[in-house]
């Protein structure tokens, strides 16, 4: 069994974002960098599959040489290499470019199962595992929330809103996009990390892959105005405490006066 | 301007954001059509022509199918736009119809500003505007952005289309939520767990303030997901829809999908070291604070009366 996993290196969401000097994407100067919590996901399903099946297990990311630190960890997470496709300008790819890059990559490869998040932190698109699974003529099902092997077949659980689940299957090779919740990433241990070091790690240059234009740009990024006007309170705990339970008397009637 | 709405139903059910389709076309200037699959006895209130597709005969969702469906009637209308909820649905569908056309899409649209469509970006911390280089363009909506000024009570014109395409991913069933545990809905006062409250060592903190206050606790996904609280006690798209007379977001970023399940509350406090946390848009109170020193403070003093 082929399987390949696609991960993405996101900022910490909780940073202070800046708009970067084109104003077109954030500053990425002084960022924090974790894999996007999605992907987490898809690693482990991806992990537990190749152990379900002594599979091959490829992970993928696109990004500058960062992204690689984000790599190893999915490497001692227990994938068998790396491809990094080096693309300093990824942040200016719409998710049809991404997806095109990944389908380009995969199309020779015969690749049974493909893993992707439901979506990145940062965009949010929610495109790329689709728009792959259509380039390579797959089915996709999005948005898994449980994932089980039997035979050439998957039976998956989709999640819906407000807690209800699809049951569907699906008969291989397919495309899944990773849902919180899937399973439980596990952490990487020491000895793993050391062995990660030494797995193949292969850099492909973007241009090797990229053979679409885009179709969607950015005009602009901004913070967005401040709405609420809600109070901010800061100071010393108890402080703060007093404060609220004043508030919480004036304004609601939950607390007796 | 044409657009093609995509309405939801499921099990035969018109879904709610149906008429947020109508909104973001009125908002946008636009004429419209409608699409469904569903069934004629219920249909979603539109002064227009929805083009219906028997869900009996086709089931619950299959991708395949439903491209078809939208394709052929994108061929007859030929619009400019391809509107969807960005819901699982729609998330789902919209790249499928995207690549089919050779389309941009806009994916979880919140604004139209100057005719561009501004997204999200960073869990709400950023915003971006967008513009499309192809003709045609498909969009999903945020859920709750755009909403009707007066209710509609027209019925639709029925258009009844069909197509004989088969998918590849069969539908076997739905699963239910798991039923019992508490009702959050029934609470006055709710105080949710999040991640930040850094483990399932400090739940108890959290449920001996709601406890203090004399309501329930509640949680955020992260912490369901993590097995620290029970999934009854969810809050957001995927969980519950709690309005309560106070809300209080212990660590809670205030993600889109958990604001969803809250942000009608009465009174929203949120307790978060981030100043910038997107839930301090929704909230009447911010308190910049560490859950772990402030929690306790709070509760003490309450329960000192
Ligand atoms: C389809 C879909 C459906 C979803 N459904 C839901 C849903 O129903 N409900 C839901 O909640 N989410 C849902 N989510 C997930 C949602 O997008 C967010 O990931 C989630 O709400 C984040 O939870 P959180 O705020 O607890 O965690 P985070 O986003 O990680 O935020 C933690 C917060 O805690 C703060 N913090 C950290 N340490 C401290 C401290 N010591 N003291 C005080 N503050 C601290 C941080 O500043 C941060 O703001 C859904 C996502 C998708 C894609």
């Amino acid at each position: 069994m082929k399987i390949l996993v696609c991960i993405k290196q996101v900022p910490d969401m909780e940073s202070r974002f800046k708009v970067d000097s084109a104003g077109t994407w954030y500053d990425t100067t002084e960022l924090v960098w974790r894999m996007n919590e999605y992907d987490e996901y898809g690693v482990e399903q991806a992990v537990q599959l190749k152990e379900q099946t002594g599979g091959d297990l490829t992970v993928l990311c696109i990004g500058p040489d960062r992204v690689k630190e984000t790599m190893k960890k999915a490497l001692a997470m227990g994938c068998d290499r790396g491809a990094h496709v080096n693309d300093p300008d990824y942040a200016t790819r719409d998710p049809f470019e991404i997806g095109a890059i990944i389908a380009e990559y995969a199309s020779d490869k015969g690749f049974d199962v493909i893993f992707t998040g439901m979506q990145s932190q940062d965009r949010g698109s929610a495109q790329v595992g689709v728009l792959v699974s259509e380039l390579l003529g797959i089915p996709a099902v999005t948005t898994i929330v449980d994932f089980v092997l039997e035979g050439s077949t998957v039976n998956v659980k989709r999640e819906l809103e407000g807690g209800i689940k699809a049951k569907v299957s699906v008969t291989l090779p397919a495309l899944f996009t990773c849902q919180l919740g899937l399973n439980t990433p596990r952490y990487p241990t020491l000895p793993n990390i050391m062995k990660a070091k030494k797995k193949e790690l292969l850099s492909i240059p973007v241009q090797d892959l990229l053979k679409v234009a885009f179709r969607l740009e950015t005009v602009s990024m901004q913070l967005p105005e401040k709405k609420g006007g809600g109070l901010v309170l800061e100071g010393d705990a108890g402080e703060l405490a007093d404060k609220l339970i004043t508030i919480l008397k004036e304004k609601t009637g939950v607390l007796a006066k | 301007m044409k657009a093609l709405l995509i309405a939801e139903s499921r099990e035969g059910k018109v879904l709610g954001s149906c008429s947020e389709l109508v909104a973001f076309a009125q908002k946008a200037g636009s004429d419209s059509v409608m699409f469904m699959v569903g069934t004629d006895s219920n249909l979603p209130a539109y002064d227009g022509t929805i083009y219906l597709a028997d869900a009996a005969k086709y089931g619950e969702y299959n991708p395949a199918v439903h491209k078809q469906l939208i394709l052929d009637v994108v061929t007859k209308e030929k619009p400019d736009m391809i509107v969807f909820s960005h819901s699982s649905y729609g998330w789902d569908l919209a790249p499928r119809v995207a690549f089919a056309l050779e389309a941009a899409q806009f994916s979880e649209v919140a604004d139209i500003v100057d005719g561009d469509p501004v997204v999200p970006a960073c869990n709400s911390k950023l915003r971006r505007r967008l513009k499309a280089k192809s003709t045609v363009k498909v969009l999903t909506l945020q859920a709750g952005a755009f909403s009707l000024a007066e209710p509609i009570t027209a019925s639709p014109n029925v258009e009844k289309i069909d197509t004989d395409t088969a998918g590849k991913v069969t539908f076997l069933g739905y699963e239910e939520a798991p039923k019992g545990g508490v009702d959050l809905g029934k609470a006055a006062i709710i105080v949710s767990a999040g991640r930040g409250v850094g483990g399932k060592d400090n739940i108890p903190m959290v449920a001996a303030l709601a406890k203090a206050l004399g309501g329930e606790y509640g949680a955020s996904r992260p912490v369901v997901d993590a097995e620290w609280v029970e999934h009854a006690r969810q809050v957001g798209t995927t969980g519950q829809t709690v309005s309560p007379k106070l809300y209080v977001a212990c660590g809670i970023s205030g993600a889109i999908q958990h604001l969803a399940g809250m942000k009608k509350s009465e009174f929203i406090v949120a307790i978060n070291t981030d100043k910038d946390a997107p839930i301090g848009e929704v909230a009447d109170v911010l308190v910049v604070a560490d859950v772990k020193q402030f929690l306790p403070a709070l509760t003490e003093r309450l329960q000192a009366g």
